[in-house]
């Protein structure tokens, strides 16, 4: 202790040091952000600081139905020529009246305004009609005026500098609420916009989640490390997944073209929503037996995947149907529910959203059954096949993949870019793949695996850090860009951003999930399949939950403000009313975003609280 | 039978964890295991079931090669081994029935479990292992809310779904009390007994070995060091296994 302590010249001057260095940075940080204080003590900021204050305090939510009493009274500017009092109609001394003395005079002259008969306790503005532009009111500054209990009221008024010979007017209009009180149009906005920024972030929330638990397996170092492929396998697999894309693409086109004519009956429609489902499941069956104890004869398993792919026509065609069904129940919905008319739409939302997923899912489908039947088709191949035919294997495999996957690359940046030179988007990168994948082929062994798993994993990191490090606010300016202001582009920033983060957040866990279990399910016998989903999963159940709740905190307090930037939701409203200097109407919003955020939170805890 | 003829692991970061080990198992035999903790017995008994490549050596199981089977045929070896671990390995947060029915993976087509779906067979099979190990009536539980030496009996369990020829039991006792100790490797010698299943358990204390082993293998940094049935453990030969400094106990 006493040790450490001891004073020492050098200690006290490294102090000074430091202080100075901070002393120095807090300066440049002071003057490269700009802080003024003597700004915030100036006249003007502190008047349209109290103005801004006293305006959010009264947020614009509710409001009165408004009676106006407007009288006008003569008055000349300037007298006229003659002197005398002006001659107008005699005021009804039954009615509210005004009464101008004098009633003429020059601008600048302060006249006085006295008002009988109005209604008890109202109030508003005096105002002065000009002769030559009856249309104009001119505002009079300091000019609302209240009236007591008789109705009566005095104000005194400087004349403006309006001349004309015509017969001119000042016009009281006092106003007086009346009724209960109602919500304002500002409020009946809010709330809509609250509405759309609640569902934002909802549907940011699912869509992320969705794609991010996937991607968070793949990213998982613990999973991914132990995958090992022979070279014959990576290649078919290579192969197989492009050629089972466009084969499943092309299924659905057909599908859909076979079957236009019988679609458009309704009947027909109804039946075979009806049936598919049951062949299906039927057809699943009997093609996927349940236990797997002996390896059945090749003739059954061929029958098993011609049935397979009868299957899976059937499920494109019944998903196609059932979009179809959908859009008409939709339609017929929304003539007659009224207010409800949104279910309808939503149903033909949701048969629009089939249409567009059924060419995917099959694309993917068929990508993934036949990538996988081919790898399956080459790790056999490269374990039974005398060493040579694998050689010669890998290497026309090998150039074939490498040949196909650079093809596609250019193929894509041709369609980006529009360059229209197949020679370098297309033959070039063929070759230079074709002579990747032989590089490849030739420096491995021909039965050698390669760490599959270890490439995925490090390429999925790297897309999650890279894509995790931009804002979600400037991944929304960009979507803006892509698909137009409004709502959409909110989601796809947010649903972006959710996926890159909860991806990598999932990711963490399955890596800390304990071995134990994982070996114990493998040791049975399970495969890869089956001990992620009996192994991991019911381990990764609870913080995925948690993350999922933390991610929806995050994403409703990011759609608030995701409208800033042209993304939906009630940041548009907020920023415009801002820009408008209407703060009242901000403070609604404003007053919106406080009581979601902190209701969504409360909420999210509890859930958090109660089912992990 | 099962051969294991001059297995050599060495782990990636250079840790040599057995060495030249060889020795042959019958079938239906009870074979102890035993050594100080880091001799390599896990590493051993992981061999077996390929959780760990051995890095050179041969293991023939009824005259299959198990060091150079594909991963389909290892799909299909593992399923007829059973495996009982020292921490119970058990999913704490699934039912105690479906951490039974685990041991019914390597039977059940894949697609099926990705619905989560076991055959109705298998399900009725799993309640009368439960039976079997005398806990039926926790089925429904949460694997965590069981104590030590219920958990074990389902991992005892989940092997038996696997209607295993073989059973490695790693340390099957050594985080349960004595009581315990025994009415588990009752359990075992009960399935070693009547199903004739061959046993490969490594242990720890050796009163347990002299009551439920016929033959032992002693390990000693990765080589082994002892051969032969229990009796033959005389004191030196003890300080061959355990150090210069061990003493016996019990
Ligand atoms: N996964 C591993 N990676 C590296 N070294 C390991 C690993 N597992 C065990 N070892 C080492 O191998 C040796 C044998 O370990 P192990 O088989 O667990 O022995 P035992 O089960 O007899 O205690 C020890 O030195 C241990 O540190
Ligand atoms: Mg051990």
């Amino acid at each position: 202790m006493q040790k450490n302590n001891k004073p020492s010249i050098l200690k006290s001057l490294r102090l000074g040091a430091i202080v100075l260095l901070v002393m120095v940075v807090l300066a440049y940080g002071f003057e490269i952000t700009q802080v003024d204080l003597t700004e915030l003590r100036s006249e003007t900021r502190i008047n349209s600081l109290v103005r801004v204050t006293r305006a959010l305090a009264r947020p614009e939510l509710i409001e009165y139905d408004q009676q106006e009493e407007i009288i006008n009274a003569p008055i000349h500017v300037p007298c006229p020529v003659g002197g005398g009092q002006v001659k107008g109609e005699v005021p009804n001394t039954q009615q509210p009246y005004l009464v101008l003395t004098p009633s003429c005079g020059n601008p600048g002259d302060t006249i006085q305004v006295e008002g009988y008969n109005f209604s008890p306790n109202t109030e508003g503005p005096l105002r002065f009609i000009p002769g030559n532009d009856p249309g104009n009111t001119v505002s009079l500054g300091r000019d609302i005026v209240e009236t007591d209990q008789t109705g009566h009221f005095i104000a005194n008024l400087v004349l403006p500098d309006r001349l004309s010979d015509d017969n001119q007017y000042i016009r009281a209009t006092l106003r007086r609420n009346v009724g209960s009180p109602h919500l304002t149009q500002t409020a009946k906005d809010t709330w809509d916009k609250i509405v759309e920024t609640v569902f934002l972030a909802l549907l940011a929330t699912i869509a992320g989640t969705i794609f991010a638990v996937p991607l968070s397996f793949l990213a998982a170092r613990n999973l991914m490390k132990p995958v090992r492929n022979s070279v014959t396998n990576i290649a078919l697999t290579v192969i197989g997944w492009p050629v089972g894309m466009a084969i499943g693409y092309l299924a659905v086109q057909f599908v859909s073209n076979v079957t236009a004519p019988i679609a458009a009956n309704l009947a027909v429609i109804i039946a075979s929503v009806v049936v598919t489902p049951f062949i299906v499941v039927y057809g699943v069956r009997w093609a996927l037996p349940e236990r797997d104890i002996r390896t059945p004869p090749l003739w059954l398993r061929l029958v098993r995947g011609v049935v397979m792919i009868l299957v899976v026509l059937a499920s494109i065609f019944g998903l196609l149907q059932l979009a179809a069904l959908v859009a008409n129940i939709g339609n017929a919905l929304s003539g007659v529910l009224g207010p409800f008319a949104f279910l309808g739409n939503f149903l033909f939302q949701i048969s629009e959203i089939l249409r567009v997923l059924t060419p995917a899912l099959g694309a993917l489908a068929a990508g993934g059954a036949l990538g996988s039947f081919f790898g399956g088709i080459g790790q056999r191949s490269s374990e039974r096949l005398p060493v040579t035919t694998v050689k010669i294997l890998n290497l026309l495999l090998m150039s074939v993949a490498g040949a196909l996957v650079l093809g596609l690359l250019g193929a894509l940046v041709e369609w980006l870019y529009q360059i229209d030179r197949p020679l370098y988007t297309l033959w070039i990168p063929m070759a230079v793949g074709g002579g990747l994948g032989l590089f490849l082929a030739i420096t491995t062994k021909a039965r050698d695996t390669l760490p599959t798993g270890m490439v995925i994993y490090t390429i999925t990191r790297t897309l999650l850090n890279g894509l995790r490090s931009i804002e979600a606010l400037v991944m929304a300016i960009v979507f803006v860009i892509a698909v137009g202001i409004g709502p959409f582009a909110g989601v796809l920033a947010l649903g972006l951003h959710t996926i890159v983060s909860l991806g990598k957040l999932y990711s963490e866990q399955v890596e800390s999930i304990m071995p134990g279990p994982l070996e114990a399910i493998e040791a049975t016998g399970a495969n890869r399949l089956q001990t992620i989903i009996y192994g991991v999963v019911p381990q990764i159940v609870p913080p995925y939950i948690s993350y999922t709740m933390y991610r929806w905190d995050i994403n409703v307090r990011m759609s608030t403000i995701i409208g800033f930037v042209g993304g939906g939701g009630i940041g548009f409203l907020l920023q415009q009313n801002i820009n408008l200097l209407n703060y009242r109407a901000a403070s609604a919003q404003m007053l919106a975003i406080a009581v979601v955020v902190a209701s969504m939170d409360y909420i999210s805890s509890m859930l958090r609280e109660r089912y992990v | 039978m099962l051969q294991i003829k001059n297995l050599t692991k060495v782990y990636e970061g250079g840790v040599q964890a057995l060495t030249d080990v060889s020795f042959e198992v019958p079938e239906g035999q009870f074979l102890a295991v035993i050594g100080l903790s880091g001799s390599g017995k896990s590493t051993l008994l992981r061999c077996i079931n390929r959780l760990v490549d051995p890095t050179s050596g041969q293991i023939l199981w009824n005259g299959e090669d198990i060091t150079a089977a594909t991963p389909d045929e290892m799909r299909r070896i593992r399923r007829r081994i059973g495996m009982v671990f020292q921490h119970f390995n058990l999913v704490h947060r699934s039912k105690v029935i479906t951490n039974v029915l685990a041991g019914r993976l390597g039977y059940t087509n894949p697609a099926w479990s990705l619905m989560n779906r076991f055959p109705k067979e298998d399900v009725d099979k799993a309640i009368q292992q439960l039976e079997r190990v005398g806990i039926a009536d926790k089925a429904e539980n949460r694997a965590d809310e069981l104590s030590g030496g219920q958990q074990q009996r389902v991992g005892i369990a989940r092997a038996l779904m696997q209607d295993p020829q073989m059973i490695l039991a790693d340390e099957p006792v050594a985080s349960l009390d004595p009581v315990l100790a025994h009415s588990i490797m009752k359990h075992l010698e009960e399935i070693n007994k009547t199903d004739k299943v061959t046993v490969l358990c490594s242990l720890h204390f050796l009163d347990l070995v002299h009551r439920y082993a016929d033959r032992v293998i002693a390990l000693n940094e990765g080589r082994v060091v002892f051969e032969g049935s229990p009796k033959e453990i005389d004191d030196k030969k003890f300080k061959d296994i355990y150090g210069r400094d061990a003493e016996r106990v019990g």
